[in-house]
């Protein structure tokens, strides 16, 4: 079965219902056209864009330029980590606590599924390395987004549990033990839900995309199947890493509360 | 009652022991030298270069203004904030022992006590002595309630237990006796009176009332002006 190709107007009708709904939400005084319409609108430019890059990309499979494409993407998800959260780290740690288990996370985990599970010919074969890299790199965002989220705010909100917990002579890693385990928890429970939901609930985005583009539903289960362990790896590897040294410079080097190094929230 | 720390010896086996060191050793505990909180967020501590000593056995009092920095002092003492200035404990200087070393030695008990476990006890790492809860007007059923449950004195009492527990060197008060009443706070006195004399440990406590401090000092210590002085000094001036 081929791809039934779709048009522009095809599109339009789409997006006909889009502003319909907006036009609702204004009738309603909801408050959330103006954010709709602007979004949809960046759906529309930043898909076609990421259109002609990934045509071009498939049709000169340099490894450099995938490594440009996936750097790229690693700091983009790092820049959006960073605004998710109400009181980030201040200065440069901001961005590497997110930055490092991200690129160390999603990289990793990739290059196993394509160097050892999928085996494509170069590896790098940018119709794999791209997609699969974007659904582990934007699960992984989601999740070290809350995770840090949730700790720095938290460590902010509980600092006299925090520092009632030193001043006992807890060392860090007591005083931090049950925070980092919610933040752990929270980062974990969308993925954790995905993967008990899959298929009963919804069908997967990436297992639908196959199937609607001819693929037999046996073939797109079994790589929805592997996507999905990938992503619960490199989520919690992400999440786990990203938490743990964020909390380490959340304390000096004598073991004290250092919400200094938090920024004043946005 | 309490059991009576151990007395630390000041100092190392091979280390000169001379009259100095051991008089030393049995008068002082706490010594701190151009002493001051350097918390980041604040751009100068209001008490600067405090220079003072806690010797063993004795309860010294801090009073003054509020905003004057007495809070800040003890944070920075406890090492719970940065500080600059020369804090010695034991003949020791505080960069020789960990921080959380250091803080099981140099006990803090804040004006606020925070919890964060549901159930009482298990903010104890040593259950206290039923002696001890007695001591201070509460039953040992107490450790097996619910945190939410407790009032403000009982969290209050309960959190100096909670510090004697690690045998501390040098007790820091935070007015201690905010939110109790006149009978419950006679018997927090007489506990830790008791405590400093039979454990020999230092206390530095920060207290308004007069009549207390007629009670419980040892030596007490005002802020005047942003500098530490005697208290009776303080009040001539």
């Amino acid at each position: 079965m081929s791809v039934i190709p779709l048009t522009y107007s095809d599109l339009l009708l789409a997006a006909t219902l889009v502003l319909l709904l907006a036009g609702s939400s204004f009738a309603l005084s909801l408050g959330i056209s103006r954010d709709l319409l602007i979004g949809a609108l960046r759906t529309v430019i930043q898909l076609l864009l990421v259109g002609l890059v990934l045509k071009v990309l498939f049709a000169h499979a340099s490894l450099l330029w995938i490594s440009a494409m996936a750097a790229l993407m690693v700091a983009v998800a790092t820049r959006e980590v960073y605004a998710r959260q109400s009181r980030p780290l201040a200065g440069g740690w901001g961005l590497g606590v997110s930055a490092v288990p991200l690129f160390v996370s999603s990289f990793t985990l990739t290059a196993i599924a394509l160097v050892v599970i999928i085996s494509p010919q170069p590896w790098y074969l940018p119709q794999y390395a791209i997609p699969l890299l974007g659904m582990v790199l934007g699960n992984a965002m989601t999740a070290v987004a809350l995770g840090l989220d949730r700790l720095t705010s938290s460590a902010f909100q509980q600092r006299g549990q925090i520092e009632a917990r030193l001043a006992l002579g807890q060392t860090w890693r007591q005083a931090m033990s049950g925070l980092q385990r919610e933040s752990a928890r929270i980062a974990l429970v969308p993925v954790i839900n995905a993967m008990a939901a899959a298929g009963v609930v919804s069908l997967p985005g990436m297992m639908t995309g196959q199937i609607l583009s001819g693929t037999p539903p046996m073939e797109a289960v079994k790589y929805q199947i592997l996507i999905m362990f990938l992503i619960a790896a490199a989520t919690g590897l992400a999440a786990l890493l990203a938490i743990s040294g964020a909390a380490r410079r959340l304390f000096d080097e004598r073991q004290r509360l250092r919400l200094d190094r938090l920024r004043a929230p946005r | 009652m309490f059991q009576p720390h151990a007395r630390n010896s000041s100092w190392a086996p091979g280390e000169k022991c001379g009259l100095v060191a051991i008089i030393r050793t049995v008068a002082t505990i706490l010594e701190l030298e151009r002493f001051a909180s350097r918390r980041h967020d604040l751009s100068d501590a209001p008490l600067s270069r405090v220079t003072l000593e806690i010797r063993a056995g004795e309860i010294v009092t801090l009073s003054g203004p509020s905003g004057c920095g007495k809070t800040l002092l003890l944070r920075a003492i406890a090492d719970l904030d940065p500080a600059t200035g020369t804090a010695v404990l034991d003949g020791k200087q505080r960069d020789q022992y960990s921080g959380p070393e250091w803080r099981r030695r140099v006990g803090f008990v804040a004006t606020e006590s925070a919890w964060w476990e549901t159930c009482v006890g298990d903010h104890f790492s040593t259950p206290p002595g039923s002696g001890d809860i007695a001591a201070l007007a509460l039953s040992t059923a107490i450790l097996g309630r619910e945190v939410a449950d407790l009032s403000t004195g009982e969290r209050q009492r309960l959190a100096l237990l909670r510090s004697l527990a690690n045998q501390p060197r040098v007790m820091l008060l935070d007015e201690p006796t905010a939110s109790l009443d006149y009978d419950t706070t006679l018997r927090l006195e007489v506990m830790v009176r008791d405590y400093v004399a039979s454990s020999q440990c230092g206390v530095l406590w920060v207290c308004h009332d007069l009549n207390q401090r007629r009670r419980v000092a040892d030596r007490a210590l005002a802020v005047i002006g942003g500098v530490v002085q005697t208290a009776d000094k303080a009040e001539r001036s």
